[in-house]
């Protein structure tokens, strides 16, 4: 970058200055020409300009973001929130959750429930959003679909309860030997391999929606690619999906309780995952709904938005690697770790974002119990965080490893929360016991991955449910689980599970699963974290919403837009 | 000049697959595949997947189909949106990042010239000053702080104003376009105008000017057709590689504003080892890479008649 240093040589040609002038307007106009065609060709590209605004009362139309792409919307094979989600809004099963996550009358009338069989009445009249009518056969066919081996669902384990589900996925059976019969056009029987209390929770879920072969058929393996390849039996259908960018739903005319139905449309003008650009578009009144993190709590306060709460389900914990070449599959080592632990300490100082819930069991706090919720019936003997009982744990472990000092490697995942946590995990563990804490931080799929090979000690875990039953929480750390990560192998917690799964007595099954949950605290299966909150905001003219643990969240299909005002 | 084209092309093909060859056997060495997921899959769900989209065939064996199927321009079907095929992903999104680059590039282009050749022209006066501090902050500054910030300032705007002047987010017209485009293409631009502004100065002593200034040519004359014409080269030279890096380097961008562009697609791609998308949006960028610089090297030579392609 040499510059002129001779003075003497002017370094400004006279003139020039208006010479540049005139460049800079034809600059202007050229580029004002150039985006005008811009303008043109972005049309072409099949997307399309932005919307109303958050709410429109007189169209009945609200607008919202996505935070991902649908990856695919067909029923069998939909593994991701989002697809759930749009699915619980499109489509109906036998039954479904209501506004107060009261299980009720979906596609079926009525219903019965033994502990070898379940029987549905459907509904007669009822019409695909082609014409098409409604009927038992479709759902054989979409269930029959999801065991398939050809099919390869990843939640095929879902249907797991019902004869022959497992056998036909391992290809040991064919299709048509799964334990679902279609007695007539609108009776549907199906045929369960073990006592299954929760199976109506089932039914409400997604890969247990009905599909209609003949329209399946057609589409040519392109089921569920685009709105098009779609026939709906939901509250809602499809009207737009351009990939990547929106994704529009329109109040089904032919579904049966359409009067329930308040919105027109549901218009998800958006496909955004950043936390800031989604509070943006909220505060310009673009979007009538926005999840908070930390850092976005203030700015809502200082807007005087009404903060919601909402528990999504989830449970959070480190899980420990029990496999035997493992330092921590020594017991004192892990006990150790567990008189360290202080859950409520990481909520209120590491985590800071209220919604969370210190952890004390895996069982969290929403599930259903006997008659109650299962954690009121069933209290965790608490766990108490003492650190010199921790370091005489630690010298024990110490002593009977043969060591002087103990390495561990700590797995989590890459991003700001995570990071957060781990960070505090080092230096707590450094501090109470002297232990050395080491980080090893990846990607989602990679740390998955490193997971199932059981490449590490420690791991920032976590897991959702799937239905609401003790059950899907309950199973987890049985020897058989496959998202058992870290082999935790306890004869007795694999017998009382048994005996909750031959079990259709609700006493029998909730004793058993609290007896897992003291057994997995006693034996440090895993170390508790905490349940996760979320905190949103929503447009105030926006009622009806419904947020839910288990099932499609947040659910629009029955919200309404209230009058302004009011 | 015909075969300087042609051998250029036939290194570029090179290029490629070497690209290819070594994203295939990076991706396949990365812990974790497509169907990875939160819940476990159980062993037979999970031979049933590799079995149907062939990764239980060896590795080497996967290659030779992948070499085979790259040739005819197929990249197969995306792991994660199975029921579309990759080149219709990259279709669909490119014109997108295209359209966004290519406005990027005319703000970073124009907005470079203009602010160099001024700065040069009032050398140590206030315009130099403010303008050479403006650039500073953005070459310094990464544009994810300035989309953020764009953002925000959009917002604002909005609510002083009562309607919307631009929209926040979102993709289908020109208003949509002109913040993100202009946040891309700030750091280029920034570049651009030091660069420019130093090239204006080295030329306005050089002998030719003098020469033409002396012999009488008029200044405004003098200025467009010798100073600014020889300065505009060197930035010419780096707009090139710049193309490529903003029309494909846009993923920030487009996150934030939630342009379906294909750069957001290339990142999630890797992030959910969508090993089909990976391959696809890495050739294409590849290739495409690859055609830029060619591009500007013959473009080069016109400009320039120095310049021999030998």
């Amino acid at each position: 970058m040499a510059e002129v240093s001779n003075e003497a040589v002017s370094n400004v040609i006279p003139g020039s200055g208006k010479q540049l002038l005139r460049y800079g307007l034809y600059a202007v106009v050229g580029f004002l020409v150039m985006l005008f065609a811009l303008g043109q060709v972005a049309k072409c590209t099949g997307t399309r300009s932005s919307s109303i605004g958050a709410v429109d009362a007189a169209t009945g139309t609200i607008t919202l973001n996505l935070t991902q792409e649908p990856p695919q919307l067909d029923s069998t094979k939909a593994t991701d929130q989002v697809s759930g989600m749009i699915l619980g809004h499109v489509m109906e099963g036998l039954l479904r959750y209501d506004a107060n996550d009261n299980l009720v009358a979906g596609v079926a009338e009525t219903w019965s429930l033994t502990e070898t069989d379940a029987t549905f009445t459907l509904k007669q009249g009822l019409q695909w959003s082609n014409g098409a009518p409604i009927t038992a056969h479709d759902f054989v066919f979409s269930w029959r679909k999801a065991v398939d081996p050809m099919t390869a669902s990843q939640y095929a384990f879902i249907l797991y309860f019902i004869e022959n589900a497992r056998e036909i996925t391992s290809g040991e059976k064919p299709v048509e030997s799964l334990g679902v019969t279609a007695v007539d056009d609108y009776t549907l029987q199906v045929r369960l391999i073990e006592p299954t209390p929760f199976f109506l929770s089932l039914t409400a879920f997604p890969t247990y929606f009905p599909i209609n072969q003949a329209f399946y058929e057609s589409t040519e393996g392109k089921y569920g690619a685009n709105a098009e390849d779609l026939v709906y039996n939901g509250p809602f259908t499809i009207a737009q999906w351009v990939h990547n960018a929106n994704v529009r739903l329109e109040k089904n005319q032919y579904y049966w309780n359409k009067d329930a139905v308040h919105l027109n449309v549901i218009d998800y003008a958006y496909i955004l995952s950043d936390a800031n650009a989604i509070i943006n578009l909220f505060e310009s009144g673009d979007i009538a709904q926005a999840g908070l993190n930390v850092e976005l709590v203030d700015r809502a306060l200082r807007n005087r938005w009404d903060i919601r709460q909402h528990v999504d389900g989830s449970v959070f914990f480190i899980e420990v690697n029990h496999r035997e070449e493992r330092l921590t599959s020594n017991y004192n080592l892990r006990k150790a770790l567990q008189y360290v632990n202080d859950p409520s300490e990481l909520v209120n100082k590491v985590i800071k974002l209220p919604g969370n819930l210190p952890g004390a069991s895996i069982f969290p706090v929403w599930l259903q119990g006997v008659d109650g919720k299962f954690r009121e019936e069933f209290p965790p003997t608490p766990l108490v965080t003492n650190h010199d009982k921790a370091r005489e744990h630690y010298a024990m472990a110490l002593e009977e490893l043969g060591l002087d000092q103990i390495t561990l490697v700590m797995l989590s995942g890459d991003n700001p929360s995570a990071n957060k946590q781990s960070e505090y995990y080092q230096n707590k563990y450094a501090k109470v016991l002297g232990l050395e804490l080491k980080l090893d931080r990846q990607i989602f799929k990679q740390r998955l991955q490193k997971m199932t090979d059981g490449d590490f000690d420690l791991v920032l875990a976590g897991w959702g449910p799937d239905y609401n039953d003790a059950l899907t929480f309950g199973d987890l750390f049985t020897s058989w689980n496959e998202n058992n990560r870290g082999r935790f192998n306890n004869p007795e917690v694999d017998r009382q599970v048994d005996i909750a799964k031959n079990s259709s007595d609700p006493q029998t099954r909730m004793e058993a699963f609290a007896k897992v949950q003291e057994l997995l605290n006693e034996d440090v299966a895993i170390l508790n974290n905490y349940e996760r909150g979320s905190l949103y905001v929503l447009h105030p003219q926006v009622k009806g919403v419904a947020r839910r643990s288990v099932g499609p969240d947040p659910d629009f299909a029955f919200a309404y837009i209230e009058d302004e005002g009011t | 000049m015909v075969w300087y084209t042609v051998k250029r092309l036939i290194q570029g093909i090179i290029t490629v697959w070497f690209i290819a060859t070594a994203t295939f056997w990076a991706m396949h060495q990365v812990p974790g595949d497509p169907f990875i997921g939160e819940k476990a899959v159980s062993p037979e769900v999970e031979a049933n997947l590799k079995a149907r989209w062939g990764l239980d065939k060896p590795a080497y064996e996967q290659y030779a189909i992948f070499l085979v199927n790259m040739a005819r321009g197929d990249f197969g079907i995306s792991f994660t949106q199975e029921s579309r095929s990759v080149n219709e992903i990259i279709q669909e999104r490119f014109p997108v990042s295209a359209i966004l680059g290519i406005l990027a590039i005319v703000f970073a282009g124009l907005g470079g010239v203009l602010y160099g050749a001024l700065t040069a022209l009032y050398r140590n006066q206030w315009p130099d000053v403010i303008i050479i501090l403006l650039v500073i902050i953005g070459i310094s500054v990464p544009s994810f702080v300035f989309a953020s910030v764009g953002q925000l300032v959009l917002v604002t705007i909005n609510q002083i104003l009562g309607f919307t002047l631009l929209p926040v987010a979102g993709w289908g017209d020109v208003a949509h376009m002109l913040v993100p485009a202009l946040v891309l293409g700030l750091g280029t631009m920034a570049f651009l105008t030091r660069l420019m502004r130093s090239s204006m100065l080295e030329i306005v002593s050089a002998d030719f000017i003098r020469t033409a200034r002396s012999k009488g040519v008029p200044a405004a004359q003098v200025f467009s057709r010798h100073q600014l014409r020889n300065a505009v080269l060197p930035v010419i030279t780096v707009l090139g590689p710049s193309v490529a890096s903003i029309t494909t380097g846009g993923f920030v961008v487009e996150n934030i504003f939630g342009i379906p562009g294909l750069g957001q697609s290339f990142v999630l791609a890797v992030q959910q080892s969508d090993y089909g998308v990976i391959m696809g949006t890495t050739v294409f960028y590849g290739a495409f890479l690859v055609l830029m610089v060619i591009i500007v090297d013959l473009l080069y030579a016109w400009i320039d008649p120095r310049v021999r392609l030998e």
